[in-house]
C-alpha cells in the first residue's frame, strides 16, 4: 500500500508528520478492528464463527509472518511451517510437563524459537533462491521428524494428547470460549501491529532494498546477510505465535502442525491474498478457511478444487486478491485524475 | 556501434574552470594507484597501472573495448581483489577490501547498467540510502522515513533535478533517469571520489549531452574527485580536462585532451589513422 500512498501524498507534507500519521492510522485501524472482533460474541452466539475467527488469527499470524519472507525480503521459505509447529509443541509440552502460567510459557516458547531460528538461519540465508527454499523445507522435515520419533516426549504420531492445562491468569479463563476468542483476537491485533511497524520502519526499507537489488544495498554498507537472518527470525516469532494460538484453540499439538504442507498452505495463502500489499495474506486466510470450509461439506475432492482456484490466481489473476484490487483502485484513481 | 563516435573533434578546448588550475602537484593527490595488476587466465585485464588522481579532478578513462577499463573500476570498488598492487586514497590502501568497506572510505561508484531498487520511489531510494549511510537501517521501532534522512535526500534530488519525480517508482522511470538515481545513490554517501562507468551508455545523442552536463556540474559544485569512463569522444575531448588512455590492460597514454590527440601511440592503436588528419 505505501506505493500508492507515497504517490498520493503531497510534496509539502513533512515527512515527519506524514510518518507520524501513518502510525496514528495504523493504531486506530487495530483498534476499531479489535471493538469490532471483541464485540462479536455479543451479537453472535454461534460458536462456528468464533471458532473461525480463532483460526483465522492463528493461520493469518503465520501466514502475514511468511510474507516479511516471500513479500517484503523475497526470501521464499518453504519451511516456515516449522515455526508454527514449533510453537504448538512448545507451548503445549512445557504447559503439560510445567504447569506454569501461561504468559511465562508464551515467553518462554518465543526464546525457544529465537534461538532455533537464529540456528536455521544462520546456515539458510547465506544460500541462494531455490537452496534457500529447499534447506528451509529440509528443516522443517527435520523437525517433523524429531516430532514423530520421538515418541516419549512428544506422543509421536499421536500427538500431544490429554489437552493442553489452561490455568486462569489474572481473570482470563482460556478454556472458557469467549475468553480465548477474545484472547485470540487481542493476539491476532498486536502480532499483525508490530509487524506492520516492522514493515514500515527503516529496517522494512532495508528489507525491500535487499529484495529488489540485494548487491547494490551491500554497496550501500548495509550487511545484507545480517538484515535478512534479523527477519528470519523475526518472522519465526509471529509464526511461532500462531502456533500458540492454534496449540490453545486444539488444546493440543499434532504433527501435521510441523509437516510441510502447512508451509505449502501459508504459500498458497499468500498466493490467494497478494504479497504487495500488507493485509493481503490476511485476506488470503479468510478466503482459504472459507473455502476449506464449504469446499469440504460438498465434496470430499477439495483438493482437486482448490488447486483450481489457486491456478485461477496464480495464471488468471497473476496476483493475490488485494494486489489486485489495489492495482484496480491505483488505475481507477489514476486515469480519474487524468480527465 | 560504438564506433561511429570516434570522430575527433577539431574545435579548441571551452573555458573550463578545471583547466584554469594546473593538474600537477598542485593539488593534493586524492587517489593514488600503484602498479596495480590483475589477471583472469592469463589475460592481464589490469597490468601494472599507475594513476595518480588530483583532489577535485575530472578524469575520462577511454579505450577500445576489452581494454580493462570496468575491471580497472572493479578493482578500486572492491568487486574485485587486485593480484597485486596499491589503491591508496589519502594514503590509506583500500586494496583488497570490501565494496561496503571502501564505499566508508568515500568512494562512490555509479553502473554501467542503471543498479537501483526497482519497487521504491525515487525519494524512498534516496531517504533509504541516507538511512544505511547514517546507520540507522536496522532501526525497528520508529517509522520510516526517519527526520534526520530527509534533508541529506532532499539536497541530492534537487542537484540532479529528480525532484519532481520523487513520487515515480524507480521502474518506471527513463534509462536516463534511471542512470541518475544511479549517480544519486553514489552521491548521497557524499563520497569523495566518485567513479562513473559510461554514464552515457544506451542514451540518444541529446540524453547524453544533457547527462555529460550534469556531471560537470556536479564536478563543479561538489568539488570532487570524479572518474567517468567514456565510449563519445565528442564527450571526452569536450569535458575531461584529463584523460587516460587504456589498450590491453595497459596506460597508453594520459595527458590533456590536446596531448591524447596529438599523441602517436594513441592515434595508432586506438583513433585509427584516418582520423590523424582531423587531429592535427
Amino acid at each position: 500500500m505505501t506505493e500508492l500512498e507515497a504517490g498520493r501524498a503531497q510534496t509539502l507534507v513533512p515527512v515527519r508528520s506524514a510518518a507520524a500519521l501513518q502510525r496514528y492510522r495504523d493504531v486506530l485501524i487495530a483498534l476499531i478492528a479489535f471493538a469490532v472482533l471483541a464485540s462479536l460474541p455479543l451479537f453472535t452466539g454461534s460458536k462456528a464463527l468464533l471458532d473461525f475467527v480463532i483460526r483465522c488469527s492463528a493461520y493469518g499470524l503465520f501466514a502475514t509472518s511468511l510474507n516479511l519472507l516471500v513479500g517484503y525480503t523475497g526470501l521464499i521459505s518453504f519451511g516456515h511451517g516449522m515455526f508454527f509447529g514449533l510453537g504448538a509443541y512448545s507451548f503445549g509440552l512445557i504447559m503439560q510437563k510445567l504447569g506454569v502460567p501461561i504468559p511465562m510459557a508464551f515467553v518462554t516458547t518465543l526464546a525457544i524459537t529465537t534461538v532455533v531460528a537464529a540456528i536455521i538461519g544462520a546456515i539458510c540465508v547465506r544460500l541462494k533462491e531455490i537452496y534457500f527454499a529447499f534447506v528451509t523445507l529440509a528443516f522443517q522435515m527435520l523437525i517433523h521428524s524429531t516430532i514423530l520419533s520421538w515418541a516419549s516426549f512428544t506422543g509421536g504420531d499421536q500427538g500431544l494428547r490429554g489437552g493442553i492445562p489452561r490455568p486462569v491468569f489474572l481473570g482470563i479463563d482460556l478454556s472458557n470460549h469467549v475468553h480465548l476468542y477474545v484472547t485470540s483476537c487481542a493476539l491476532l491485533i498486536l502480532g499483525l501491529l508490530a509487524m506492520r511497524q516492522i514493515a514500515q520502519s527503516p529496517f522494512g526499507y532495508t528489507l525491500r532494498m535487499i529484495r529488489d537489488n540485494a548487491a547494490r544495498a551491500s554497496f550501500l554498507g548495509i550487511d545484507v546477510w545480517r538484515a535478512k537472518l534479523a527477519v528470519f527470525v523475526l518472522a519465526a516469532l509471529f509464526a511461532s505465535m500462531g502456533g500458540m494460538v492454534m496449540a490453545l484453540f486444539v488444546s493440543g499439538a499434532y504433527p501435521e502442525f510441523a509437516y510441510w504442507t502447512i508451509s505449502g498452505e501459508a504459500i498458497f495463502i499468500n498466493m490467494l491474498g497478494g504479497v504487495s500489499t500488507f493485509l493481503g495474506p490476511m485476506v488470503g486466510t479468510v478466503l482459504l478457511l472459507l473455502l476449506n470450509d464449504t469446499v469440504t461439506r460438498f465434496t470430499e475432492y477439495h483438493g482437486i478444487v482448490l488447486g483450481i482456484v489457486i491456478l485461477f490466481f496464480a495464471l488468471g489473476l497473476r496476483k493475490g486478491l488485494l494486489d489486485f484490487a489495489a492495482d484496480w483502485f491505483a488505475h481507477r484513481r489514476e486515469t480519474g485524475e487524468g480527465r | 556501434m560504438r564506433t561511429r563516435n570516434l570522430e575527433i573533434p577539431g574545435l579548441v578546448l571551452t573555458d573550463h574552470p578545471g583547466m584554469t588550475v594546473p593538474d600537477n602537484g598542485a593539488r593534493r593527490t586524492m587517489l593514488e594507484i600503484r602498479n596495480l595488476a590483475k589477471s583472469f587466465g592469463g589475460v592481464k585485464a589490469t597490468n601494472d597501472v599507475s594513476l595518480d588522481f588530483a583532489e577535485g579532478s575530472l578524469t575520462a578513462v577511454i579505450g577500445p573495448n576489452g581494454a580493462g577499463k570496468s575491471t580497472f573500476f572493479n578493482l578500486i570498488t572492491g568487486a574485485l581483489r587486485p593480484d597485486s598492487g596499491q589503491i591508496l586514497l589519502h594514503g590509506v590502501d583500500l586494496a583488497g577490501r570490501s565494496p561496503p568497506e571502501i564505499v566508508r572510505h568515500g568512494v562512490g561508484r555509479a553502473f554501467q547498467v542503471a543498479s537501483i531498487f526497482k519497487s521504491l520511489t525515487v525519494q524512498e531510494t534516496m531517504l533509504a540510502a541516507v538511512s544505511a549511510d547514517q546507520g540507522t537501517s536496522a532501526v525497528l521501532h520508529k517509522r520510516f522515513p526517519l527526520p534526520e534522512t530527509r534533508h541529506r535526500a532532499e539536497h541530492v534530488l534537487e542537484l540532479l533535478g529528480l525532484a519532481g519525480k520523487r513520487h515515480r517508482t524507480a521502474a518506471t522511470l527513463s534509462h536516463g533517469d534511471q542512470k541518475l538515481l544511479d549517480i544519486a545513490l553514489a552521491l548521497v554517501l557524499e563520497p569523495k571520489v566518485l567513479l562513473l562507468d559510461e554514464p552515457t551508455a544506451g542514451m540518444g545523442p541529446e540524453e547524453r549531452w544533457r547527462m555529460i552536463d550534469k556531471v560537470r556540474e556536479l564536478w563543479d559544485t561538489q568539488k570532487i574527485t570524479v572518474v567517468f569512463i567514456e565510449h563519445d569522444m565528442d564527450i571526452v575531448f569536450k569535458i575531461a580536462p584529463k584523460i587516460v588512455v587504456l589498450c590491453y590492460g595497459r596506460i597508453l597514454a594520459t595527458g590533456t585532451p590536446d596531448e591524447i590527440r596529438n599523441n602517436s601511440a594513441v592515434i595508432d592503436a586506438y583513433l585509427g589513422t584516418e582520423h590523424a588528419g582531423a587531429a592535427a
